[in-house]
């Protein structure tokens, strides 16, 4: 068997660090999407008005954040921002603004289409057996809405803890960083280190990722 | 002669500046069975729509038992407790199933005891066929199975008037006879219905009185054997000549 670096896990508190690195991609993506579900489900709703302006200035607001990408955005914000405004913010709070914005308008726009995928008459049901538009709203679009968005969600945040994987290019030490940084420490003494550590995080993401996936999986099929 | 339940008069509904209802005026007295018939786009569907009041209307008026059924008032809410109303579309709420689906209702909106509510709603499910549907979800049903929770729904409202809008024109042909049996059986009880149905062979079967209406205006109003017979319009003679087919050999 070729040597795959692995005993470079075990030196120091290699193990421990990668894993303190993993939590810094977890936590950021946590704090972005608990912001963004609120936030998401706000923009969700203002997009089914019918007012012209609003749908412009949200549907421009989508286009925007979608189309850029989530690279561009951290640059714009971390060092754009320093230099324009002179606003000096850590790495780690620049991510947590991207990701925000970005998961919002993701949100945002599940929100939509599970709203207006609500059939008209499933209101129209409720109005006919006497329900007020609250006990409608309550008892049977909610409920609906929620079912239909919660697996959506669920994957907007293995999405986001994918993408975490950018913000070591605004310094921001996280999982792939460490690992980098462990790599390159070992140059000398493991060369073959880089195919084992990076295994090793392939393996913590995927370890993140997967009952996240399941779970949405699951959700999907019990509320179908 | 039995009491007059439903007044609908001068009813005019107009859509888009389009008029769909344009001065319908009947009486459905208590136990009356009323099939209305006419070509598609002809108002049927939204005279039943108007009469509990889903939509706005633009002139005229809509009492039952004397009161007025009006959209957007505050009496609405127990005026439509006492209509019940069934969909052409499969309308139970597929995240409940169908003993939740059919109490959801009476135990929100009536604030009726669960355990009694329940007896009910199971007894009304054996009349149909589906007491040991109790626990399914509406995925689990034939669109049949459906139609007639919808109905059993509707029912446990306790309504003095149920309205059916077309509620087998989604079904394959052989689910069609299973609710039809289950209609026939309520007008059989006696219950006071508005039927809007393209099956014109079940509308002379169970209907008291045909309307026929064409144009947002109703053009006859008539026992079935009359309608069905010898119909005095025109427009009446051509819709009913739709459903009768010349041998081609």
């Amino acid at each position: 068997m070729p040597d795959l670096g692995l005993d470079v896990l075990f030196k120091g508190k290699n193990m421990l660090r990668l894993l303190g690195g993993l939590w810094v991609a977890v936590r950021i993506s946590l704090i972005s999407v608990a912001l963004s579900i609120p936030l998401g489900i706000l923009l969700g709703i203002v997009m089914t008005w019918k007012n012209p302006v609003t749908k412009t200035v949200t549907r421009i607001y989508l286009e925007f954040i979608r189309i850029m990408p989530q690279l561009v955005l951290l640059f714009i914000v971390f060092f754009s921002s320093t230099r324009t405004f002179g606003w000096d913010i850590s790495g780690e709070l620049a991510s947590v603004i991207v990701f925000t914005a970005w998961g919002t308008a993701e949100m945002g726009d599940l929100v939509r289409g599970a709203l207006i995928s609500i059939p008209k008459h499933q209101y129209e049901s409720g109005a006919a057996l006497a329900l007020s538009p609250f006990q409608t709203y309550f008892y049977i679009i909610i409920p609906q809405t929620v079912r239909r968005l919660i697996p959506l969600s669920i994957n907007l945040v293995t999405r986001m803890i994918k993408t975490t994987s950018l913000i070591l290019m605004i310094g921001v030490v996280e999982v792939l960083k460490v690992a980098q940084q462990i790599i390159e420490a070992n140059r000398m003494s493991s060369p073959n280190a880089a195919f084992g550590i990076y295994l090793v995080v392939l393996i913590m993401y995927f370890m993140i990722c997967w009952p996240i996936s399941m779970l949405a999986r699951y959700l999907e099929k019990k509320w179908r | 002669m039995a009491e007059v339940l439903l007044k609908v008069k001068d009813l005019v509904k107009q859509f888009d500046g389009g008029t769909v209802l344009d001065g319908i005026s009947f009486d459905v007295r208590r136990g009356e069975v009323i099939v209305v018939v006419g070509s598609s786009g002809c108002g049927k569907s939204t005279l039943l729509r108007c009469i509990n009041a889903l939509e706005p209307i633009q002139g005229g008026s809509v009492e039952l038992g004397g009161e007025p059924v009006v959209y957007g008032s505050k009496n609405l809410a127990r005026m439509r407790q006492q209509i019940g109303m069934v969909f052409q579309s499969y309308d139970l709420f597929p995240h409940m199933n169908v003993i939740d689906n059919i109490l959801l209702a009476p135990l929100k909106v009536q604030k009726r005891n669960k355990s009694e509510a329940r007896a009910e709603a199971m007894e009304l499910l054996k009349r149909v066929g589906l007491e040991d549907k109790a626990e399914s979800y509406p995925r689990q049903l034939s669109g049949g199975q459906k139609q007639r929770v919808a109905i059993v729904r509707a029912l446990c409202m306790h309504p003095v008037l149920l309205l059916f809008d077309e509620v087998t024109a989604a079904l394959d042909p052989e689910m069609v006879r299973e609710v039809l049996d289950v209609m026939l059986d309520l007008a059989g009880q006696g219950r006071t219905m508005i039927i809007v149905t393209h099956e014109m062979q079940f509308a002379r079967a169970i209907a008291d009185r045909v309307l026929f209406i064409d144009n947002g205006k109703i053009v006859e109003d008539s026992d079935p054997d009359t309608f069905f017979e010898s119909p005095k319009s025109d427009r009446a003679k051509q819709f009913l000549n739709i459903f009768n087919f010349e041998r081609s050999k």
